[in-house]
């Protein structure tokens, strides 16, 4: 069995007074699984996100992605952990309108300061496997809700982080794009990347995870593991 | 409260950083202006002011004690024309001598003439006096000096030996008359008692009139009463324009540059408020398109947005109004004591006039975004809301994409292409602020340029005067040659010469003009000249720009001198910067006046030494004291002086360039608030992606940084511009033209700093919002839409 790439600890958070967002949560996920997060609104599903991508900090308890305790990072920090480690696919996709296609894509290399060559390549080479490399020089406004998602999927591999967290990465497109995206995404996972999946849909969450938690107010409710998709 | 009103105070308590931006800009601006306007206000008429403030009187009058009662005088008060008179009061003209004082005037010495007039109190109809410190003479032994008379402090005494009885006075005040109707202040009684037997005082007269505007209204005021008393009754009478003719030449000078920081301020005030209001109005759009759709008119929508602008802007205006006031105590106080017209307050109109301004410019430039969005259908209000316009720059963006520059750094370069208008508006208030200080630092280098070339009037590290110290007792001036052995024998010295003064005739000039006679090689040590050179010999002479302005002279002109039946004619061979006695002196070789018969005065030699490179200053004036000691002078160390007038001028324009500088810099801040909040998601996405907070912080700061180099760039040539247009201005105010080298101070070890200022002041401005940016929780802006 693989090593868990992400390690949950008695993780609570608390916005204000009231019920906690997240309440005594254990949670581990191997490297090459794909998790899916179900529950409805409110349950704390994007907390969890937040905290595994270093968005957001815990009231109490510990994050460890990839061997590195996230909570206890520094901004910077943070900042050099979501360059390097997790890559992000969000439900409205993100993009940067002012820039293109390929630019919004190199940017995490940018930002890493990856050599301008090495990023070009990586880009082109995302693009081509996508199936976006002819909107390369297009701004992401001319693209479909699929395409504009496949461009932040693209963005996301960008530093070929060992962990995928996608938000609801269905849930602004259409049945055809959703479809897509979805295919997109086992066969990402069939390539050995980690994804942590957040969603409403248990459709999406059927096809994409082998694994699926549900969250309700805060606490793990169930844990169902499929053996074979 | 309706709901327009929750509307407008929910907008302006919510976005707590613009309001408090709107604010404070509005409070400098504001600030700013009521200074600008009130300085300039008082210093056009500064004398009138003052002049007005203390009822001055346009005619002091002088009556023989004997020709006229003073029942009689009193009746001139009704002579047509005269509006208000104050007297008759006695007055005399005595030669005291100083007794204890601080200043060391030797007790001994008989100081000139002196107008002495007997009033019972400062006020009155005419000439209400200003105490300026201690009080008022009203017993016996007391007396008022008027101030920058004969330097007497309170508590200082002056006696009366030749009056029976010596009396002795104690200074117990100093007081202010715009007029000069006196040099000193007694009692009645205590005048009485200084009238030597057998004398009788005489009667001073003060009136205003209907008609005092020029001269020629002046002398027929004068006449009608001249016609009242019995002939000969009236001595002498002394015209107030003389005396704001002097005066007004002082405040002259500041109104160049003040007009010049006042329009920069205008211009600032409008651009910034411009800059606030409709970034605050455009921010808010989409809570335009929301209320809307909740049903409200397009007429409330305006009247709730330029409400929300006017809130804040109503109490930075009231809060400007009171800071303008509050700094105008201490700046005016300079201006006042440069002037030396008495207090210079703000004029009431204009804090009345500025705030109405200030809100009306408020209201109108947010009434423009406002309209636009009252007209704005629902759903574009919202669209526009959520999305900021994107499309422009796009180009740019993609050309400085491909730049091998940090993404960061490309990134912020490529943001101002997106707003241009904005970024116009930036540039517009960060050159305005880099002309501000690039003007305000011209500004002092050049004064003190031209202070330093004043001082060149007093050259050499040591200066010998001729005539003994105050207080040692020795009766006359020393000889000169021998102080002359004195000086040349004492080692360490490495040249000298000495100037001595004299009057003589000019001839085309009614009154006689001084002449400084230079003996010995005074080309070490000569004027700062404005053209010309200085005089290599007998036979020419440098002078100042007001004897060439005054006797329609040029340089390579003769004028000739007059003395005692003979002549001397001297070429002009340089225009020389001297402020001295309206610039009406003449320098030249001392040999020049050999035929002329008018020795110069023994009292007013000096001599000015240069010291060897390595010398010991105050060794060599130690030795050479020792040495002067038997001729009963001394030396002294040269230490030059600095000018009220241009310590005033430079706290003046210090003052006024920082705040144009706090203006502009708050402009920026606003608008990279503005600009920031406009872009938190994308800050959001971008930080999602991992750029750093040192990423963040150098893209907001790059986002501004080329905008500031670029406004820097164009802000200093105008400010320098504008300071090569305005001290020329200043000088021709002050009667002289000023060295071409004092005008050009800028060089490029200044130029260049002060097109980085504009960097500096942009990046300033950025700063806060830029560490906002990259505090901002990821997660709270990817929410943010």
């Amino acid at each position: 069995m693989t090593a868990p790439i992400i390690q949950i600890r008695d993780v609570s958070k608390r916005y204000d007074v009231g019920r906690p967002a997240l309440a005594g949560l254990n949670l581990e996920v191997r490297a090459g699984e794909a998790l899916a997060v179900l529950g409805p609104s409110g349950s704390g599903k994007s907390t969890l996100l937040n905290l595994v991508a270093g968005l957001d900090q815990p009231s109490e308890g510990g994050v460890t992605v990839d061997g590195v305790r996230v909570d206890t990072l520094s901004e910077a920090a943070l900042a050099k952990y979501r360059r390097e480690r997790i890559g992000m696919v969000f439900q409205f996709f993100n993009l940067l309108d002012d820039l293109t296609v390929e630019d919004n894509v190199l940017l995490p290399a940018q930002l890493a300061g990856m050599p301008r060559g090495k990023a070009r390549t990586r880009t082109a080479e995302l693009l081509e496997h996508l199936g976006i490399a002819r909107h390369a020089r297009a701004f992401p406004g001319r693209l479909s809700g699929g395409e504009r998602q496949r461009v932040a999927v693209a963005r996301a591999l960008m530093n070929h982080p060992p962990l995928l967290l996608a938000d609801e990465p269905t849930g602004a497109l259409d049945t055809a794009s959703a479809a897509d995206v979805r295919e997109l995404l086992v066969e990402l996972n069939r390539t050995g990347q980690t994804i942590l999946l957040v969603t409403h849909d248990t459709a999406l969450a059927a096809s994409c995870a082998a694994r699926t938690i549900e969250l309700v107010d805060g606490r793990i409710a169930r844990d169902i593991r499929t053996a074979a998709r | 409260m309706s709901a327009l009103g929750k509307v407008v105070r929910a907008g302006v308590g919510r976005r707590r950083v613009q309001t408090l931006v709107m604010t404070l800009t509005t409070m400098m601006a504001v600030t700013a202006s009521v200074l600008a306007a009130g300085l300039l206000v008082a210093s056009q008429a500064p004398f009138d002011h003052a002049f007005a403030k203390q009822k001055g009187a346009h005619l002091t009058a002088q009556f023989g004690g004997a020709k006229v009662t003073a029942a009689r005088l009193a009746g001139t008060a009704h002579a047509p024309g005269v509006t208000a008179a104050a007297g008759p009061f006695p007055v005399l003209a005595l030669r005291p001598r100083p007794g204890r004082n601080r200043f060391g005037m030797p007790a001994d010495d008989r100081l000139p003439p002196m107008t002495i007039v007997g009033r019972a109190t400062p006020g009155g109809p005419v000439d209400d006096i200003d105490l300026v410190a201690g009080r008022w003479a009203t017993g016996p032994g007391q007396i008022v000096m008027n101030e920058g008379g004969v330097p007497f402090d309170i508590g200082d005494q002056m006696t009366f030996p030749d009056l029976p009885g010596g009396p002795t006075l104690t200074i117990v005040g100093v007081a202010k008359s715009v007029g000069a109707s006196a040099e000193a202040w007694v009692s009645p009684a205590q005048l009485a008692a200084l009238t030597a037997p057998g004398r009788t005082p005489a009667h001073q007269m003060l009136y205003r009139f209907a008609r005092a505007a020029t001269d020629a209204q002046i002398a027929a005021d004068r006449a009608a009463i001249a016609a009242s008393v019995p002939p000969g009754a009236m001595t002498g009478a002394a015209s107030y324009l003389k005396i704001k003719l002097a005066a007004s030449r002082t405040s002259a000078t500041f109104v160049p540059f003040v007009v010049a920081f006042a329009v920069l301020g205008l211009f600032m005030s409008v651009l910034v408020i411009g800059i606030v209001v409709s970034g605050a109005v455009s921010a808010a759009t989409r809570r335009i398109g929301i209320l809307k759709s909740l049903g409200f008119t397009p007429a409330q929508v305006v009247r709730a947005y330029v409400a929300q602008a006017l809130i804040p802007a109503t109490v930075g205006t009231v809060l400007g109004v009171a800071f303008g006031n509050l700094l105008s105590i201490p700046v005016l106080g300079e201006a006042e004591h440069a002037y030396g017209t008495g207090t210079l307050t703000i004029a009431p109109w204009i804090d009345i006039a500025v705030p109405a301004a200030a809100l009306t410019a408020v209201a109108a430039t947010a009434l423009v975004p406002a309209l636009r969005a009252g007209r704005l259908r629902t759903v574009e209000a919202i669209a526009v809301g959520r999305t900021p316009r994107a499309g422009r720059g796009r180009a740019i963006r993609r050309l400085l994409g491909r730049l091998p520059l940090p993404r960061p750094v490309s990134l912020g370069l490529a943001t101002p292409f997106s707003r241009p208008a904005r970024s116009a508006t930036i540039a517009a208030a960060v050159a305005l602020g880099t002309i501000g200080v690039t003007f305000g630092v011209g500004l002092a280098m050049s004064l003190s340029d031209i202070q330093d070339g004043l001082n060149r009037r007093t050259p050499g590290a040591v200066v010998v005067l001729a005539v003994p110290p105050p207080g040692t007792g020795a009766p006359q001036a020393a000889d000169p040659t021998a102080i002359a052995e004195k000086i040349r024998a004492q080692p360490g010295t490495r040249r000298f010469f000495r100037t001595g003064q004299t009057r003589v005739g000019v001839a085309g000039l009614a009154e006689a003009t001084t002449v400084i006679a230079f003996r010995g090689d005074s080309s070490w040590g000569s004027y700062q000249m404005v053209s010309g050179s200085w005089f290599s010999g007998p036979g020419q002479a440098v002078v100042p720009s007001g004897f060439l302005n005054a006797t329609g002279t040029h340089i390579g002109d003769t004028v000739t001198l007059t003395g005692d039946g003979r002549a001397a004619p001297v070429r002009i061979v340089g225009e020389a910067l001297d402020l001295h006695e309206e610039g009406m002196t003449v320098l030249t070789d001392d040999a020049s006046l050999a035929g002329l018969g008018v020795p110069v005065a023994p009292e007013s030699i000096q001599f000015a030494v240069d010291l060897r490179p390595g010398t010991d200053a105050q060794a060599y004036l130690n030795s050479l004291n020792a040495a002067l000691r038997p001729l009963g002078v001394s030396a002294q160390a040269n230490s030059g002086e600095v000018s009220g007038v241009v310590v005033a001028m430079d706290t003046l324009a210090a003052m006024l360039t920082l705040m144009l500088v706090a203006v502009a810099g708050l402009g920026v801040l606003n608008t990279v608030v503005l600009d920031t909040r406009e872009r938190v998601h994308d800050l959001g996405v971008l930080k999602a992606l991992g750029m750093s907070p040192r990423q963040t912080v150098t893209m907001v700061i790059t986002s501004v940084a080329g905008i500031g180099l670029l406004a820097g760039a164009l802000g200093a040539p105008i400010g320098v511009a504008l300071h090569d247009r305005v001290l020329p201005a200043m000088g021709r105010a002050a009667g002289t033209r000023f060295p071409a080298a004092d005008i050009a101070v800028y060089d490029v070890r200044v130029l260049v700093p002060l097109v980085l200022g504009g960097l500096v002041l942009a990046t300033a401005g950025a700063l806060l919002p830029a560490g906002w940016a990259a505090r901002t929780r990821t997660a709270t802006a990817l929410r943010t839409e």
